[in-house]
């Protein structure tokens, strides 16, 4: 702490916040230079949950990295596999089969659905309404139970292999998907009416926590961050990947810029991933799950290359260099929330604390995602 | 934004590290392309362009100017050449175009300017090379370590590290 931070005309104190705090979700800690109840600076200390998984994907061969990448951002843990085997498909060269990547595109939505779901219950309960966290997690449960008989796990899924994916649906996964997706619709009034018409609720969050599309584009903000300002940046549009281009679906955009616009595109997403998994499930090929002639120790040629996805907080990127030998020779980890977490400083500045924790939640962060 | 509209700019600061040819020397490898427009279902990225160590701002601030948006930036240890590659991802949001922009820089001199003055976001991403790969970048206003401990004097993602 600074002589200038002590001195009796500029009255302010620091406040640590976290690394264990219920409203940051995990272990990360601010710094915060307090004027009152005002933030004059917010300086996020991160690297809590650091575990290095980017030398862990140079030192173990490719298929044994797989596991790790349920264990970065594992509220929403398929998106992580399908950029790392999209990167390694690419580089190497794999033609997924047509069904397969169907079957990603249905799983994937189904986990960006239980996301929204999770972060709906626990941003509300940051806010003080601890209901809708019992409501959220009733309807997440059915999600976790349909993806558990299909990956065999709930929650770390390592789901997805190079060339497809590592089992096949049945029809119990798709009629018990299809009355998912009517139930939660049937919920959706229900989460209407009790939060977002909610006074006590939109009093915290309207006007809250402004983020400008300017700052989203400075600090490399995506996922509901960007769309919440204004700006229709999805990359399941931008740069199309797997089998999005084939189905109709809206990228829901607002333009307050504030913590209910955020809010107001994930509940929207939502409903348009509904939408997806259906037209999937409706124009379903058959077909193998797997590419044939994928070698069992895969080398993917000299070179380097980008893929990136839509997870569910945002753009997921994987840059894989490879050197021709069975080992990544580099690969970088690109977390949407490390990119969402870095423009905290700026925007919280002047903010009332009560506020600046409002924005946080709103920006959905997964704390090990960031660390990697 | 169209990437390839901004080739022209980034090849002219990318030439300048190629040294003027001197009189009488005759260079023994031609250079090599050093702004590449590439199919972004090969690679990823629409536009590859290779700057020298000092240009890294200019190119940042062609890239700014285009209301490109900053990724990530990152490192890559390339042991048996004795240098450090640094890479940088931009996306343009309208377009869904993507630059890259990378340069290398000597192993044991790993310094570089830093280009958060132009991009907020790259703060967080230049400590975080910092710490993996010990790249100095000379500038940045709080170069200390982010994810690793405050005390690490390491850097685990070069090729030579033991832990």
């Amino acid at each position: 702490m600074s002589i200038e931070a002590q001195s009796i005309l500029n009255e302010t104190f620091v406040l640590n916040l976290g690394p264990q705090h219920p409203a940051t979700h995990g272990v990360l800690r601010v710094k915060l230079t307090m004027d009152g109840e005002y933030i004059m600076d917010a300086d996020p200390v991160i690297g809590y949950g650091h575990r290095m998984h980017e030398k862990m994907g140079e030192n173990r061969s490719y298929a044994k990295f797989l596991p790790n990448t349920g264990r970065m951002d594992y509220i929403a843990a398929l998106f992580n596999g399908h950029g790392y085997v999209g990167a390694v498909e690419r580089l190497a060269g794999i033609t997924v089969p047509e069904r397969a990547e169907y079957i990603r595109v249905i799983t994937s939505e189904l986990n960006r659905i239980s996301s929204h779901l999770l972060w709906l219950g626990a941003f509300l309960v940051d806010l003080g309404g601890f209901t809708p966290l019992l409501y959220c997690f009733d309807d997440r449960e059915q999600i976790l139970d349909l993806l558990e008989s299909v990956t065999g796990s709930r929650l770390t899924f390592c789901y997805y292999r190079f060339g497809g994916v590592s089992s096949d649906i049945d029809e119990n996964f798709a009629a018990g998907t299809r009355t998912f997706i009517s139930r939660l619709r049937s919920r959706m009034p229900m989460y209407d009416g009790f939060v977002t018409k909610n006074i006590i609720f939109r009093k915290r969050v309207e006007g809250i926590g402004p983020i400008s599309a300017e700052v989203c584009r400075k600090y490399g903000a995506t996922g509901p961050v960007i769309r919440g300002s204004g700006v229709a940046y999805d990359v399941r549009k931008s740069e199309p990947y797997s089998v999005y281009p084939k189905f109709n679906f809206d990228i829901p955009v607002y333009h307050e810029c504030d913590s209910m616009a955020r809010y107001k595109v994930r509940i929207e997403e939502m409903v348009q991933s509904m939408r997806i998994i259906e037209q999937a499930l409706d124009t379903l090929p058959l077909g193998p799950v797997m590419a044939e002639k994928v070698p069992r120790t895969l080398k993917p040629a000299k070179g380097d290359c980008y893929y990136n996805v839509e997870s569910a907080r945002g753009s997921f990127g994987v840059r894989l260099v490879s050197d021709g030998s069975e080992n990544a020779y580099r690969l970088k980890l690109r977390s949407p929330c490390f990119s969402n977490m870095s423009l905290f400083r700026e925007c919280s500045a002047g903010m009332l604390l009560p506020d600046a924790l409002a924005l946080m939640g709103s920006l959905d962060l997964v704390i090990p995602d960031m660390d990697r | 934004m169209k990437a390839f509209l901004l080739k022209s700019k980034f090849e002219v600061i990318a030439l300048q590290g190629i040294p003027a040819p001197v009189a009488g020397v005759e260079t023994a490898t031609a250079p090599l392309p050093l702004v590449i427009e590439m199919e972004h279902a090969a690679r990823g990225t629409n536009l590859d362009v290779t700057v020298p160590a000092e240009r890294v701002v200019d190119a940042a601030k062609i890239l700014d100017d285009a209301k490109f948006m900053i990724e990530a930036i990152t490192g890559v240890d390339w042991l048996a050449d004795r240098q450090l590659e640094v890479v940088y991802d931009f996306t343009h949001a309208a377009s869904g175009e993507r630059v890259t922009v990378r340069t290398r820089i000597s192993r044991d001199q790993p310094k570089l300017p830093t280009i958060s003055h132009i991009y907020g976001g790259a703060n967080w991403h230049e400590r975080e090379t910092h710490d993996f790969f010990g790249i100095i970048f000379t500038g940045h206003p709080q170069l200390i370590p982010l994810l690793l401990p405050e005390d690490a004097r390491f850097h685990p993602l070069r090729k030579d590290f033991t832990a």
